[in-house]
């Protein structure tokens, strides 16, 4: 990889596997059976660019969460590499990886678990600030305050003095985001930042994180299930199933034309608000299989409407059919 | 013509005294549910259309109470039911189904008891092997397959157990049924899969469904009318075509704004400003004048009435009163 390749990209991920050990039953530990393994991110590759949003979508189960954690290393990878500004992360000690983080924050989606409700906003907002040393306790306040404002949780003063219960849930998200920038991060990892969100606060919110990383310069990994809301936030999108990538690319190439039959069918059933426009096409059968024994191929394939033999047989590499559009299925080429 | 209504609400209200002071759950709701018809409910958290849901079958938790008004079911005011009439109208007439179906499966009891209690509760036949074919005939219209029937509902997907909630209400031939948020925890493919089973099912046997959800976009796939709900209140209701093309009331224009739509390209999501009031002190006059861009002088002080303004269109709006249509 060339020097500006490594600058365009804020984070890299090779091959990246998390697995999660199952826990044995006692008729398997019985029959001495093997250990079984929940394959939640099973080789992905992928990078984000600076100074965009990257979207992770997917239903749930399909490792787009346990992707994100394992980048900011809330989740040990058992396999594969994650660059992030040219260095990886893999090779950082634990007080390396610990001052690395300042660079990189996470926004939940419930913004009542990921406050503590025993701490007032402001403190909340600035525990960083201490934890890293970062600014004495007036600077801390002052810190706080310009941060506050910045995402609009005004009155600063008395909200500064609340506690997260006294809060309404716009409120709780935007202190949550104020949180995640007093550091000046780089890279902030959004998982569902939304979802509880009612409809009309929820263009606010939108409109809020796109201001601030215009605002701050930042780039952002937005995990999310909701495909019409990643539509009006994120620059490049990689629809995951299974652990795996199926389609990465542009989001407006991708959205007119989706190449995965997976992510036609995910389109698809995404319930447009005009009862005009109401889904004719049959939606695929089935549930998401486990993915404990995830299937053999193509993961998708018992599921798929155009599969073949070779699908059952030979799993999908993720290749790119159009510049900066890739999709992992053999027969693509159709939907070109 | 329209036939006769299924149900009908008349100035509905449900009240819930806190120490803080009463808040109004629903006031003032004026609403007819037709047979065969899907009835789209929609509004924010807390605007009262659950609350609404569960006024129509009294299941109000105390310390709330129903304060006023009629809920007409069939001819009946169920006002005037008993404890074990409105017992016996739940089990059998009106069917409830909620956002997470673990809550009303027993979980100790597999798929086919549950179905077949509901079949003997509506029929009261005891031949086991009829009862256990007729059980079998219903979850496999529902795409539920037999191995299914002898699982516990946790052993199901999320999907599944909507399902089966759906069978119960068939099994049990409800005349109603009032489903809330059946889909806000079904990923995207499962819930249009279960929306096509609605609609199919509501086809075949006819059935009347509230929808009650949050979620626009699945009114829009399979409601026949809307109803829009905004701080206890009713803003608008109206043929789903019709709202979704014209929507009148001002609330539901800027609701619909706010709505991402996967089919646009290059759209931008509107911004509504203000948040929805506080109900124990509601705005006087109509409750969205404070966020309303085309508020009158006298949407401050006067409630606009829930009006019929057109055949099947209704609306609770000053902005359609008289000749100013």
């Amino acid at each position: 990889m060339n020097k500006s390749e490594q600058n365009q990209n804020l984070v890299e991920v090779q091959d990246l596997e998390v697995w999660f050990p199952v826990q044995k039953s006692f008729v398997d530990r019985l029959f001495s059976r093997q250990r079984r393994y929940v394959h939640a991110v099973d080789g992905i590759s992928f990078c984000i660019r600076r100074g965009e949003v990257f979207g992770l979508a997917g239903e749930s189960g399909s490792g787009k969460t346990t992707t994100g954690r394992a980048i900011v290393r809330l989740e040990e990878p058992t396999n594969g590499k994650i660059w992030f500004d040219g260095e990886e992360m893999g090779n950082l000690s634990g007080e390396q990886l610990r001052i690395k983080r300042q660079r990189m924050q996470v926004i939940f989606q419930d913004p009542y678990a990921s406050l503590n409700p025993r701490m007032k906003i402001g403190d909340a907002i600035g525990h960083s600030l201490e934890i890293f040393k970062a600014a004495t306790r007036e600077e801390k306040r002052v810190r706080v305050m310009k941060i506050m404002e910045r995402v609009g949780l005004t009155p600063t003063a008395p909200i500064y003095e609340k506690f997260p219960h006294q809060l309404s849930g716009g409120q709780r998200q935007r202190a949550v985001m104020a949180r995640a920038l007093v550091l000046n991060p780089d890279l902030v990892v959004a998982d569902e930042p939304i979802a509880m969100a009612d409809v009309s606060v929820r263009a606010l919110l939108l409109q809020l994180m796109l201001d601030l990383k215009k605002e701050f310069d930042l780039t952002y990994l937005f995990i999310t299930h909701d495909l019409a809301t990643a539509k009006y936030i994120c620059d490049r999108i990689a629809i995951m199933y299974l652990g795996l990538i199926n389609e990465l690319g542009d989001i407006e190439q991708v959205y007119k034309k989706p190449l995965h039959p997976y992510t036609q069918a995910l389109l698809e059933a995404v319930p447009a608000p005009d009862p005009d426009a109401r889904r004719e096409a049959p939606m695929p059968k089935g549930e998401i299989p486990s993915a404990i024994d995830p299937p053999s191929g193509c993961r998708f394939h018992p599921r798929c409407p155009i599969a073949k033999q070779e699908c059952e047989e030979v799993e999908p590499e993720l290749r790119e059919l159009k510049p900066g559009h890739e999709v992992a299925c053999h027969f693509a080429e159709q939907f070109l | 013509m329209r036939k006769e209504p299924l149900v009908s609400l008349r100035n509905l209200s449900v009240k819930y005294p806190t120490r803080a002071g009463v808040l109004q759950g629903v006031s003032d709701v004026n609403l007819d549910i037709y047979p065969g018809e899907i009835l789209g409910l929609v509004g924010e958290s807390g605007c009262g259309k659950s609350t609404l849901g569960r006024a129509i079958m009294r299941l109000i938790q105390s310390p709330g109470y129903i304060s006023d008004g009629q809920i007409i079911f069939d001819g009946d005011d169920l006002m005037t039911f008993d404890r074990e009439d409105m017992r016996r109208l739940r089990g059998q007439r009106i069917s409830l189904i909620f956002q997470d179906p673990m809550t009303s499966l027993n979980p100790v009891q597999r798929v086919s008891d549950h179905i077949i209690e509901a079949i003997t509760v509506h029929e009261g036949v005891v031949n086991k092997e009829l009862l256990r074919e007729r059980a079998t005939l219903l979850v496999n219209q529902l795409g539920i397959t037999t191995e299914c029937l002898d699982n516990f509902p946790h052993q199901l997907s999320g999907g599944m157990r909507q399902r089966v909630m759906i069978g119960l209400a068939l099994a049990l031939k409800a005349d109603l049924i009032i489903a809330d948020e059946p889909t806000t925890s079904l990923d995207v493919i499962v819930e249009a899969q279960f929306l096509d089973l609605l609609k199919e099912l509501q086809r075949v046997f006819g059935l009347t469904i509230l929808l009650i959800t949050h979620n626009i976009g699945v009114v829009a796939q399979i409601a026949d009318r809307v109803a829009v709900m905004y701080a206890a209140k009713l803003a608008e209701l109206a043929d789903s075509t019709l709202l979704f093309k014209d929507p009148l009331h001002p609330y539901t224009q800027a609701l619909l704004a706010s709505v991402p739509n996967i089919r646009l390209v290059g759209d931008d999501l509107k911004i509504m400003s203000g948040s929805p009031p506080d109900l124990i002190n509601a705005p006087l006059g109509c409750r969205f004048h404070p966020r309303c861009p085309q508020a009158l002088e006298r949407c401050v002080s006067d409630i606009p009435p829930f009006k019929e303004i057109r055949p099947g269109r209704f609306v609770a709006c000053w902005l359609y009163d008289g000749n100013r249509d």
